[in-house]
């Protein structure tokens, strides 16, 4: 099972789960994730111990999705 | 550039503490009366470096929430998370000193809620940065997972949107930070 979870003040909010053959559940996510970057956030997922990688498009053979909000200089 | 940028600070410096030191040096052997003044001169060539360090120790400090104290289950959920992008080390040394060991190709990161301290290879010099994500409502395990996430995606990138707050000795910097961050600074300087 696959998870899309946005980072926000309540901590993390999990937005979509979904499995590969489940093309509901895909959809769903695939949907969601693009509403999260319709808001500005960020898709990122984890590409090996110390890697990531930013995302325009879900990923939906990752496990985890993260979306993040934009940094800036302080 | 990031060398270029540590030249550049210590530029800064000679700049702001050697006209003090000379004019302390000029005034006794003119007039050695003026002992009390060269003092106060010395002081001066002293006590700038040690603000800027200051200035640069402050990225990694953890921030006051104003208002209500924050609740503690968006923070236990955040740090959850985020100990789930760590390894069984980085994560033991988190929950240590509330501060991140990343290592990248420009040297080894310590991130915190706000910025980012990056240790040059060899361990010598730091470099100080102010990073952060713009929602005060944050917990603060979700702010270093911002900071870590972004900085894992794109390094150098980190490095561009982040504002530059010091370049130093490592020494320097580390005296500034809480007893419970040098540790983080400590293995960073290590590899």
């Amino acid at each position: 099972m696959s998870r899309l979870v946005r980072m926000d003040r309540t901590g993390h909010t999990t937005l979509a789960e979904w499995t590969s053959g489940d093309e509901g559940s895909v959809q769903d996510a695939v949907d969601a994730f693009r509403r999260e970057l319709d808001r500005g956030f960020f898709g990122v997922v984890t590409t090996g111990p110390g890697k990531a990688e930013m995302v325009r498009e879900l990923p939906v053979d990752a496990e985890l999705v993260i979306m993040r909000q934009p940094i800036s200089g302080g | 550039m990031l060398r270029r940028h540590g030249w550049l600070w210590t530029l800064t410096m000679v700049a702001h503490t050697v006209p003090f030191l000379v004019a302390a040096g000029g005034m006794v052997l003119l007039e050695p009366l003026a002992f009390p003044v060269s003092l106060a001169a010395v002081a001066h060539a002293w006590i700038i470096p040690e603000l800027y360090a200051q200035r640069g120790a402050n990225v990694v400090r953890p921030k006051r929430r104003r208002g209500a104290p924050p609740a503690e289950e968006p923070d236990r959920i955040a740090l959850g998370l985020l100990g789930d992008l760590l390894d069984h080390e980085t994560r033991t040394m988190m929950h240590r000193t509330g501060l991140v060991l990343e290592r990248g190709t420009l040297g080894v990161w310590v991130v915190g809620e706000a910025g980012a301290l990056l240790v040059h290879p060899g361990g010598r010099r730091v470099h100080c940065w102010c990073v952060r994500v713009d929602d005060p409502d944050l917990p603060a395990g979700d702010r270093i997972a911002h900071l870590l996430l972004a900085l894992r995606a794109d390094e150098e990138g980190f490095a561009t949107v982040a504002n530059q707050a010091f370049a130093g000795a490592r020494w320097r910097v580390r005296r500034r930070l809480a007893a419970h961050q040098r540790p983080a600074l400590e293995a960073a300087a290590k590899g």
